[in-house]
């Protein structure tokens, strides 16, 4: 019977170069339901499509405010963002209680990628299983960075991650210019577009089911920011209704799943 | 010398007396600061409407003895900011260290996020405060100068306590008593701050280090001036010499010992 030998613990190589207890983690990521991050000049959005355990149940929370100026949208464990995420509140407290400054987004983020690198190279701890979005604005403008188990951190202009997201990276491809100069509104609009399309057939956007959390500049004065905003149950609705009206059903001819389970959303759920 | 090992290298107890063992032991108990040893006197500083001035002299006394008279007590940071520090020379050279050590991590980390006068403020009072709270002060007052996050003048005062205050002149030690209320007349509250100019300004600080070294036993008229603006960065001058100095009035004092009043 073949059995890996090299997925015991996350500081073994396999021969072939590989960690599989970092892999393992970052099919976690793939199992979490998705979510959307898009950057503009003066913007930043966090979209994220919320699942519940059970009829009965609440619907697990994806997208956390941090500081003012700084939120996270996570895929993958729940508990382990809360953990992250806590640890992120406090860096954030720290850096306003020292200076009187809010933390710079690249600061707090390589913060959180050297925490998850650590668990990757000291024997007899386990990776985080959760990839996240960390959007905010600083003293240099709006930033969106992805945030990966192995401690993989990069900036990107938009980006989603979770299960199915191969089909709203497809969106933010395809309208990847119109970004930069994207107002508000209208970086709203692309975000819970490109979460449409990433949804099976049978599922639809809803107050319940769709979170958006949006951080910018202030529109007078410069320099000042505009205070983190989570929209959740009925505040989203007119955001529902302002991106989905007019737009074209769902494309029928799904661009295939390039590595994930095509309905792992479905039967591993990982959120929560 | 006898047959006892441990008398050996001792002063004879028959020649010297008894010796005091307790100096011996390893351990002892911990000590903190008390007092200041080498200090530094006045720091001033004024605001005026492009950015601030600020100005210390070059000396460190030994109580009374003008012992080093090349000490520089400004301490710029980076183009916004700079720390005028008077008090105690060690901890100043302590707090030189941090803050060296400071803007390293500060510039490591990303690029971008300089910090600015009044973070820089506002982490030295975390500093002071916390070694107060340990009862183990560093022995300075500190004046920070420079520009805010809105690229405004800024001037902050942070003590040995951890005590802070704000306002458009400043002043440390002997200064804040002689030096300030005459400061005051350049600018009395913010208002009046963006009528002030650059010369204006320097001139103001000039005339009061010269006050200051003709009544404060602790002075030096060789002195260093800065001037932080948005356009110049900082602007710093450490081996000023006061000029125009005139003694006259030293003839017209009467009392302090010098001579008797009739």
């Amino acid at each position: 019977m073949f059995r890996n030998n090299y997925d015991n613990d996350s500081v073994t190589f396999s021969p072939q170069g590989r960690i599989f207890q970092v892999e393992y983690a970052s099919e976690a990521v793939k199992q979490g339901s998705v979510v959307v991050g898009i950057a503009s000049k003066t913007h930043t959005v966090l979209v994220a499509l919320k699942r519940n355990a059970e009829e009965l149940s609440s619907y697990q929370k994806k997208v956390i405010g941090i500081d003012s100026h700084v939120g996270i949208a996570l895929a993958g464990l729940a508990s382990d963002a809360r953990v992250l995420s806590n640890f992120m509140k406090q860096q954030a407290l720290a850096s306003k209680m020292t200076y009187g400054r809010p933390i710079p987004l690249e600061r707090i983020v390589t913060q959180i990628g050297d925490r998850a690198q650590t668990s990757t190279q000291v024997y007899g701890k386990r990776p985080y299983g959760v990839g996240l979005l960390v959007a905010g604005v600083d003293e240099t403008g709006p930033h969106l960075f992805e945030f990966q188990p192995s401690g993989m951190t990069q900036e990107m202009v938009a980006c989603a991650i979770g299960a199915r997201s191969q089909m709203a990276r497809t969106y933010l491809e395809r309208h990847l210019e119109e970004f930069a100069d994207s107002s508000r509104d209208e970086l709203i609009k692309h975000g819970l577009r490109a979460l449409k399309e990433s949804l099976s057939q049978d599922k639809e956007l809803t107050i319940d089911n769709a979170s958006v959390g949006v951080t910018g500049m202030a529109s007078d004065g410069k320099r000042k920011t505009e205070s983190f905003k989570l929209y959740d149950g009925a505040e989203v609705g007119p955001l529902l209704e302002a991106a989905l009206e007019g737009a074209e059903p769902a494309a029928e001819t799904r661009v295939a799943e390039g590595g994930e389970g095509a309905d792992a959303g479905d039967s591993m759920e990982v959120d929560t | 010398m006898n047959h006892l090992p441990q008398a050996w290298g001792r002063p004879r107890d028959d020649v010297y007396g008894p010796y005091d063992a307790s100096y011996l032991q390893s351990s002892h108990p911990q000590t903190h600061t008390q007092q200041p040893i080498v200090t530094g006197t006045s720091v001033l500083a004024v605001k005026f409407k492009d950015g601030v001035v600020i100005a210390a002299d070059n000396l460190a006394s030994y109580g009374s003895l003008a012992r080093f008279t090349d000490v520089k007590r400004l301490r710029p940071f980076n183009s916004r900011a700079i720390v005028g520090i008077g008090g105690d020379v060690s901890d100043m050279q302590y707090l030189d260290r941090l803050l060296n050590s400071l803007d390293v991590t500060e510039n490591y980390s990303s690029e971008g996020h300089g910090l600015n006068a009044r973070n820089l403020h506002t982490y030295l009072s975390k500093v002071m405060y916390k070694r107060r709270s340990d009862v183990n002060p560093l022995w300075n007052q500190m004046l920070v100068a420079g520009l805010d996050g809105d690229d405004k003048p800024f001037l902050s005062s942070v003590d040995l306590l951890g005590t802070t205050f704000s306002s458009p002149t400043l002043a440390t030690g002997f200064g804040a008593h002689l030096a300030q209320p005459l400061l005051r007349k350049v600018a009395d509250d913010e208002s009046q701050v963006s009528d002030v100019t650059r010369e204006k300004a320097v001139d103001a600080v000039k005339e009061c280090m010269k006050v200051l070294f003709y009544r404060d036993a602790r002075s030096l008229d060789k002195y260093s001036i800065a001037v932080v603006t948005k356009e110049g960065g900082v602007e710093l001058k450490e081996d000023e010499q006061l000029e125009n100095q005139s003694w006259a009035f030293a003839e017209t004092i009467r009392g302090y010992g010098r001579t008797q009043e009739v």
